[in-house]
């Protein structure tokens, strides 16, 4: 699968959809792949506080744990509650159901393009 | 990295791979919850030709007896036992099946990480065994597996033996595909299964298997999920040379009425270890995994380590084998608090192991 070029990327494998004042915040499939089937996705409550570069949440999968780090500074304004039945969306549909975290953000740091990112992982 | 000679099929599966022992092998083919389940369920097909095959042949029942902590003579042509080879100290240098070929002959399955410590060791042991011979052929081997309820009747219709009577830990010649093949009834998953040794490219073989009904490939991730419902220690997470077999609860594989082999005086010494392996079990889904520390509720004091730990795929709850303070006075049911990763999860004591096929 493709990354998608409408989104943004991290390099650490986060995707991002930017609409108006809402960041969406997912994993990358390269990332889900990397992971292997997810069984368990721990995200942080709405509400609270986004920091850049701040650990907000954990991936776990059988035989890893991953580390969800905010990509930027804001305030979580939802979650992706579906997780909690079927975490293993976010292998079987990255970057759409299996979204993890939406943030209203307050500033954008620099993110990567779909072509920066597609040579970060050697696609 | 070494790659066995089914990477090319590995490859065009599209498999995921790891490093593991030395060997770049297949992780998983797609999902690995999925393999696992293939596994309990149906038949899932391992390649395994990592694992270390080391022949003995000569006065083989006199030097096996000495060089291993069980008792290999006493076993029947076509028999198979788990045994270890242990260091004069009684570490673990490694956990093998050990397979029974003829009088004077035997087949030592080893891991991989360990094949060299192994060959090195028996090699030195052979010292007052002049006619005995010990052959690493681990390069001629290729090793597959194939495990789950169905497997004795899919394997069963392609083998020219009777598979209903190879009992349970023995082995047998057969040819499949048209090649002469060793079939060892023996596993790494807790199911029914057989494990198949095939001389030269065994890529006709696996191609075979994998067309039939029912079977699927199955990955190193899928493998550590079912062996570890099966309460089966893994080398290097629950097996060390800093342990001896006690630790491990497996103080019966060694058989002291021999009147010597490696490691004996030191065995006799520590019947008692200071840690031991408990299974045990949590609700929810969160795992500790190998290295957490465990706690009695509320106490601050570690009382040791997980060696293994996941959500089990079968029982849908985390499990984990622990080596724990044998002081610290567990039992089946006590409870104990895993900290994971800065959390403290409710864990109690449970029999192993914790998965058991129905019969």
């Amino acid at each position: 699968m493709a990354n998608p070029e409408n989104l943004k990327y991290t390099k650490e494998h986060e995707w991002i959809l930017i609409e108006d004042d809402i960041a969406t915040v997912g994993i990358t499939k390269y990332a889900a792949d990397a992971l292997g089937e997810i069984v368990y996705v721990d995200l942080p409550k709405v509400g609270s506080v986004a920091a850049h570069m701040k650990i907000c949440g954990e991936i776990e999968s059988t035989k890893s744990v991953g580390e969800l780090y905010a990509p930027m500074d804001g305030e979580i304004t939802g979650v992706n509650g579906a997780l909690d039945q079927a975490p293993d969306q976010v292998n079987q549909d990255p970057f759409g159901d299996g979204w993890l975290i939406k943030i209203r953000y307050t500033s954008l740091p620099d993110l990567l393009s779909s072509t920066e990112y597609d040579a970060l992982v050697g696609e | 990295m070494l790659n066995t000679l089914l990477k090319l099929e590995h490859d065009k599966l599209g498999a995921s791979f790891t490093e593991f022992g030395g060997w770049e092998m297949p992780v998983r083919y797609g999902s690995d919850i999925d393999e696992h389940h293939s596994v309990r369920n149906s038949c899932g097909l391992f390649d395994i030709s990592h694992m270390a095959e080391i022949r003995v042949t000569g006065q083989a029942e006199e030097f096996l007896d000495y060089a291993l902590i069980s008792k290999l003579s006493e076993i029947e042509n076509g028999r198979a036992k788990y045994t270890m080879i242990c260091d004069d100290q009684g570490g673990i240098i490694d956990d093998l099946i050990v397979y029974r070929l003829d009088d004077d002959e035997f087949m030592i399955v080893a891991n991989a990480g360990n094949q060299h410590q192994v060959v090195e060791a028996l090699k030195t042991r052979l010292e007052n065994f002049p006619d005995t011979r010990v052959v690493d052929e681990s390069g001629l081997w290729s090793l597959i597996a194939m495990q789950g309820p169905k497997t004795k009747e899919v394997l069963g219709s392609l083998v020219d033996v009777d598979l209903t009577v190879l009992k349970y830990y023995s082995i047998a010649t057969a040819v499949l595909d048209g090649k002469d093949v060793f079939l060892a009834r023996t596993g790494y998953t807790g199911e029914d299964g057989f494990e198949i040794f095939v001389e030269g490219d065994p890529s006709g073989v696996w191609q075979l298997l994998l067309s039939q009904e029912g079977v699927s490939p199955c990955g190193l991730a899928c493998r550590d999920t079912l062996r570890l419902e099966a309460g089966m220690p893994l080398y290097g997470h629950e097996l060390n040379k800093d342990l001896t077999p006690f630790a491990a609860n497996l103080g019966k594989v060694i058989r002291f009425d021999k009147p010597s082999f490696v490691g004996k005086d030191a065995l006799e010494q520590q019947k008692h270890p200071k840690q031991k392996l408990f299974g045990l079990q949590g609700d929810g889904r969160r795992a500790a995994r190998a290295d957490y520390e465990i706690f009695l509720p509320g106490e601050s004091d570690s009382i040791g380590m997980v060696t293994s730990g996941v959500l089990s795929p079968t029982l849908q709850v985390p499990i984990a084998l622990a080596l724990l303070n044998a002081d610290a006075g567990l039992e089946i049911g006590s409870e104990v608090e895993a900290d994971v990763r800065g959390t403290r999860i409710f864990y109690k004591v449970v029999e192993l192991p914790f998965y058991k096929r129905g019969r």
